[in-house]
């Protein structure tokens, strides 16, 4: 009797000594090979969830293995507010993707640590990437070799609502080429905006990249160390993005929550958005809306571009390189880039590809292409915390009624901190 | 008979075996998921991670001497104790006096129960998106439209500074009054009848009642809901997460307290060390503020 007993004890205590690691097991995310007569290479790709993003890699992904018979790919999305706190915290733990999908802005830090690896000369060499790319794509060179290729890019445009130009007895063909036109598109005490002032949506970008630039300055030094927005320009450029809300009163950040919510509503005139929004515009049936080119001031034309690459962890070796290395070579062949303006709306990334008469003079399509030319990508080190500075100093003007020049020189304090505190060991 | 004591002392061990053979389990898991980490983040908050690093550099007490030329955690700090010191007693005093009420109603009190009740079971996030949309500029902020059929001039709430946090409480209080209600009503339920009826003869008002009866013997509902709230309203962060733009607590930090400061630090700027500096900074005010109010409790009992 006692022994028995006791016997059953020491089987519980085996039980729960299993027990424990199996927890631990559970939460990694290893890809096991199907046991099967052939050999499968199984490799995991991961990126953020976007609806349309998401359903067309689905698609590449079975092409693909049709035509590597050797190779699975298992595709793995997370939300887009979680997405970079997925992939930061697989870092310390080994776990994590083989080929995985990242915002140009966040490379820097994961190149610190060491997570991707080149790729490999011989199909994406610093000299052949640089011939066929856009330039903008550098962002992903480091010390002279390539650690991540997009497959698309995109850049901002004009999106306007016709029907409410046509009620504002303005021609809903002709979107304003200038930024003093658009003024005049009053639309009232915000029952309707007419211009959107996203902050962290687009809004940031545009008085970064284009605004300071256009009234004569420019948002960094070259070397993206300093900010050099702290100047006449970067006052001048604040002014006039300010008094869209204080002076003329077009329009406010949050209106209708968000600009996206605002314009789908048909409640926004006019908004800088990129490309990647057109297929979720098209699919509001009631929406009749046109894009242009974004308007120019003082005669200086100025984008932004940005991009997510793809790249490879440096913990894949072996088979699973070799099947990484070839899903990626698949990802930036001509076709896949076509069908992926098609399907979502974000713009070849190899400058022959993009300036094909079919997409270049396209309604939709063309602004963002024809924008490229002038974009900028800005070298961001942290971009949720430079985008926040922006925002704060907007809210200082607008709630607070700080003057323009405290303002911005707050931001380009608190964004050198930033800035100072990546590169300090650099 | 030392035979039958033998043979009981081991019965009784077993059984207790047994249950500390089952009571491991929980433990086990106790001491993984909540132990180990907060031991940890001890440590932590002693280096400059940065959650993607593979080397930890041990920096002593930097962290903590930064913490007072952070004016951001200032900031997030003095909000987290306004949330506490501005909502906790107006959803006390809301909830009791719901209670108060619902505790003379004969029909009907289960209705206003449920209803009074159904906040608090409902998921924060979604109360959260619901009080964001009704605090909306118009044309679509049904305050705002009230606000402008009543003749009064728009308000903008979440796009204010001093507004946005009361808006931030109001929706908490919503919320939580429903469980300060609950729990108000059991301690009422149990104060025996017959003081009221000696009150009564003695010919006591209302008022007398309450203050001498019903007010004195709700005490340790009141410690109880004290400290449960205190640390409730501590850790306000689902509400700002979701009220404000993308999470920001904004305008201008004015709404954000300190978990949601954290929680930036940690998974939006990657400063894993800082972050836990920060935490251990609030373990150690929960602590002192919890075992100020056990020792009060404690000395109302005896």
């Amino acid at each position: 009797m006692e022994r028995n007993k006791r016997k059953k004890l020491g089987l519980l205590v085996v039980l729960l000594c299993c027990l424990v690691p199996m927890l631990f097991a559970a939460g990694q995310q290893d890809a096991k090979a199907p046991v099967a007569g052939q050999e499968v290479t199984e490799i995991i790709y991961w990126q953020y969830f976007y609806e349309t993003k998401k359903i067309l890699m689905d698609q590449l992904i079975k092409e693909f293995e049709a035509e590597n018979p050797g190779i699975k790919v298992t595709q793995q999305t997370f939300p887009y507010e979680n997405y970079n706190t997925k992939v930061a915290s697989s870092v310390p733990t080994g776990t994590g993707p083989n080929v995985i999908n990242l915002y140009y802005g966040w490379l820097p830090m994961y190149m610190d640590a060491g997570y991707l690896q080149p790729l490999p000369d011989s199909v994406f060499s610093a000299e052949k990437v640089e011939k066929e790319f856009f330039p903008l794509v550098s962002a992903g060179k480091f010390d002279g070799k390539y650690y991540a290729i997009p497959t698309a890019v995109r850049s901002l445009a004009l999106f306007w609502n016709k029907d409410l130009f046509r009620e504002a007895g303005l021609d809903p063909d002709k979107p304003p080429k200038t930024m003093e036109l658009t003024k005049k598109d009053r639309a009232g005490n915000y029952l309707q905006e007419g211009w959107g002032l996203q902050l962290n949506g687009q809004i940031h970008h545009w008085i970064r990249e284009m605004l300071v630039r256009q009234f004569g300055g420019a948002p960094y030094s070259d070397d993206g160390r300093k900010v050099t927005y702290n100047s006449k320009a970067g006052y001048d450029a604040f002014t006039y993005a300010t008094e869209f809300q204080t002076k003329h009163q077009v329009g406010m950040p949050m209106f209708m929550t968000d600009d996206v919510t605002a314009f789908k509503a048909g409640a926004l005139a006019m908004n800088i958005d990129g490309s990647f929004r057109l297929g979720t515009l098209d699919a509001v049936k009631e929406l009749d809306y046109g894009v242009a080119d974004l308007p120019t001031l003082n005669g200086i034309s100025s984008n932004f571009a940005s991009f997510w690459a793809n790249g490879i962890t440096s913990t894949t070796t072996g088979k699973k390189l070799d099947a990484s290395v070839k899903f990626l070579e698949f990802l930036t062949r001509d076709d896949v880039m076509a069908r992926w303006l098609k399907d979502i709306g974000e713009l070849p990334a190899k400058k022959d590809l993009a300036s094909r008469k079919e997409f270049a003079e396209d309604p939709k399509y063309g602004p963002f292409i024809r924008g490229l030319a002038d974009a900028h990508a800005t070298m961001f080190v942290d971009e949720a915390g430079q985008r926040q500075v922006w925002i704060d100093a907007w809210d200082q003007v607008v709630l607070n009624n700080m003057s323009v020049k405290n303002a911005v020189d707050g931001a380009a304090k608190a964004e050198q901190v930033i800035l100072d505190k990546y590169y300090k060991n650099k | 008979m030392m035979r039958g004591l033998k043979k009981y002392r081991t019965l009784a061990r077993t059984t207790e075996l047994w249950a500390y053979a089952f009571l491991s389990i929980p433990i086990i898991f106790y001491v993984v998921v909540r132990f180990y980490p907060t031991l940890y983040a001890f440590y932590l908050s002693l280096t400059d991670w940065d959650i993607v690093s593979s080397n930890m550099n041990f920096i002593g007490f930097e962290n903590y001497s930064h913490l007072w030329d952070d004016a951001v955690f200032k900031k997030t700090l003095f909000n987290t104790i306004r949330y506490v010191v501005c909502g906790l007693p107006v959803s006390l005093f809301l909830g009791f006096v719901l209670a108060y009420h619902i505790n003379y109603l004969t029909v009907g009190s289960d209705f206003f129960k449920t209803v009074y009740f159904m906040p608090y079971i409902t998921s924060m996030v979604a109360v959260a998106w619901v009080w964001r949309w009704l605090f909306q500029p118009p044309p679509v902020g049904v305050f705002n439209n009230i606000l402008a059929t009543l003749g009064f001039s728009a308000q903008p709430f979440l796009r204010s500074t001093t507004q946005a946090p009361f808006a931030i409480l109001m929706t908490t209080i919503w919320a939580d009054l429903g469980f300060q209600m609950i729990i108000f009503l059991a301690g009422m339920k149990g104060i025996s009848e017959q003081y009221y009826e000696a009150a009564r003869i003695d010919g006591a008002t209302n008022m007398q009642q309450l203050r001498a009866i019903t007010l004195p013997l709700l005490k340790p509902t009141m410690v109880f809901l004290v400290i449960t709230g205190t640390i409730r309203y501590l850790r306000i962060f689902t509400q700002v997460m979701n009220m404000t733009s993308q999470g920001d607590g904004g305008p201008l930090n004015s709404t954000k307290p300190l978990v949601l400061y954290i929680y930036d630090t940690a998974f939006r700027s990657f400063e894993m060390g800082y972050s836990a500096t920060m935490t251990v900074v609030l373990f150690c005010i929960i602590l002192v503020v919890t075992l100020i109010q056990m020792r009060i409790s404690r000395s109302e009992e005896t």
